[in-house]
């Protein structure tokens, strides 16, 4: 039971600050960018919810928004259940396991534009590793930078490779908090493996799937560095995820005012799902 | 058991590949990158790493990221501690609204921030410090810190804090002689967070930056652009940013996978 405690707001007032002064005043300039019509020089128009109106019927922001969908369900239908399977066959204990742990981690921690350049430099179709096993020795016709499949398989893969370590220890976690009587008394039950994985390891993993779900969720729907780097959102604008289309409506065609529209469109999506699998998690931390 | 590792071996082969292919066009000579497929480098070069060890415009890149994402890390955990601690000990107005809004800054898409984040930084003079990325990575780093503070703290009986209390223990020197080695492991694991999400992030650290503190990362894709296809140089640098994850992931090994689990099991 925790102690009502109003002084405690004390404790919390300088992270308020700091977070306040990095959220709320760039916040604050996107709202306002949002409803006005600027041509340089720092002058600006009045525009109200026109470029919500005209973002809301835009075919290129559903098509960006469509591709952005199809990218995180992937990514979340690949990377979780190949997760759960790679944690359950790991060992529990041993000295291999921080080896495991930290090589898995590796990916994790390789900034974000080299990923995309490493994975640039392993697909080049006469030179990288991949690229000329595919095209040489298997004789598949493979090159990202002409067949949009390509490039979609490739971007998938690179996730894959770069995240789904995460949920590998997450449920890894979770695995070797199951006390060893739980397995005893599921093996005097005679349980089938299914059955310890649906009734002993699944309920004890929920909870840090749901964070692993949270968290993919939440990167895969911001990405921008890796696949930039890697297909430039191309070829044409097959690759094109939200955040990419952003950054060349604001940056490229200095369209302020669509541009932030987009911004809080974009963000109240990330903000609703997110506070649903939130809302999910933390009523299992009621219980 | 045997046929069961087959499985996270097979993974981490896979995880291995692109790596090597980095590491390995890194020792090549341009002639040879471009001249054809090979396996292994034909002729050994240390010459790329020589010309990053050389030029300072590349070494500084290290040096500025290394600055601000320690500057970022310190910043982070200093305001987290206390936060945290109120968090996981005491019932406060507006609390569980105020740790949902903190965790919504971790979900903002850093593209919607770039721009604003610029204007932000020029206005209150810090653009091109170390100090503007350090700030503007708080914006993920502190809810993530609090998040996971938080999970390893609950994790402490209340009856720890009482005990000191009654033994006449202040609570600065409670938190500090008491409390901190109590949850040493959260602390590092959050430390490693912080270190790992201002490190790989790229876009608001490039926004934020021009000359002075301008990171590695910028500078490798400023090279892949104007130098032509200098691929061994870029592979080389490529390589070198993975070495301080690798080191700061060592101290860590053993709470690893708790800390991902946000100190949630």
């Amino acid at each position: 039971m925790k102690t009502q405690n109003q002084k405690a707001w004390y404790f919390v007032l300088p992270v308020l600050l700091l977070v306040a002064f990095n959220a709320l005043i760039p916040m604050m300039t996107v709202v306002n960018y949002s409803v006005q019509e600027t041509f340089g020089n720092n002058v600006f128009f009045w525009e109200g919810l026109r470029w919500f109106e005209e973002l809301l019927n835009s075919d290129r922001f559903h098509a960006a928004l469509g591709r952005q969908f199809m990218f995180t369900g992937l990514i979340l239908m690949i990377e979780v259940p190949l997760g759960i399977i790679i944690a359950l066959s790991m060992p529990r204990k041993g000295p291999w396991v921080p080896v495991c742990l930290v090589l898995m981690a590796l990916p994790m921690l390789i900034p974000w534009n080299v990923v995309g350049a490493m994975w640039n430099i392993f697909t080049l179709p006469d030179i990288g590793l991949l690229g000329y096993l595919m095209n040489t020795t298997l004789g598949i016709d493979y090159d990202m930078t002409q067949s949009p499949f390509a490039a979609w398989a490739t971007i998938i893969t690179m996730d894959v490779w770069h995240w789904t370590s995460l949920v590998v220890l997450l449920s890894y976690a979770g695995l070797v908090s199951i006390p060893d009587a739980y397995y005893q008394a599921a093996k005097i039950d005679g349980a089938s493996p299914f059955k310890v994985f649906r009734y002993i390891q699944l309920p004890k993993m929920k909870q840090v799937l749901t964070i692993a779900i949270l968290l993919r969720f939440m990167d895969s729907f911001n990405i921008y560095t890796e696949v930039f780097v890697l297909t430039g959102g191309g070829p044409g604008n097959s690759t094109t995820l939200l955040s990419i289309d952003l950054v060349k409506i604001a940056l490229g065609q200095f369209d302020l005012g669509p541009a932030a529209a987009m911004s809080l469109i974009y963000f109240a999506i990330t903000l609703l799902v997110s506070w649903l699998f939130y809302t999910l998690m933390t009523k299992d931390d009621a219980k | 058991m045997k046929k069961r590792s087959i499985i996270p071996i097979v993974y981490i082969a896979f995880l291995m590949l692109p790596i090597y292919w980095l590491v390995a066009m890194s020792f090549k000579t341009t002639n040879e990158i471009l001249s054809g497929f090979s396996l292994f480098p034909q002729s050994f070069t240390l010459e790329n790493y020589a010309t990053i060890f050389t030029d300072p415009t590349w070494y500084w890149g290290y040096i500025n990221s290394i600055i601000y994402v320690s500057l970022n890390t310190v910043i982070s955990l200093a305001v987290a501690l206390p936060a945290a601690y109120a968090f996981s000990r005491y019932r406060f107005l507006g609390d569980k609204t105020l740790f949902f809004w903190l965790l919504t800054n971790r979900m903002a898409p850093a593209a919607v921030f770039a721009l604003p984040f610029f204007q932000l930084y020029s206005a209150v003079g810090l653009f091109d410090t170390h100090l503007a990325v350090a700030l503007a990575h708080c914006l993920f780093n502190i809810p993530l810190a609090v998040w996971i503070l938080e999970g390893f703290m609950s994790g402490v009986p209340k009856e720890l804090d009482e005990t000191a209390y009654v033994d006449g223990y202040s609570f600065p020197r409670f938190f500090g002689t008491i409390f901190l080695p109590s949850i040493k492991a959260g602390v590092g694991v959050a430390a490693f967070f912080c270190f790992m999400f201002s490190w790989v992030e790229l876009l608001l650290a490039k926004t934020l930056t021009a000359v002075e503190a301008k990171p590695i990362a910028a500078t490798m894709t400023k090279t892949a652009s104007s130098a032509g296809y200098e691929l061994g140089l870029l592979a080389a640098a490529g390589t070198l940013t993975i070495i301080p994850g690798a080191i700061v992931i060592y101290f860590v090994r053993n709470y690893i996978a708790k800390g991902f689990a946000l100190g949630r099991v």
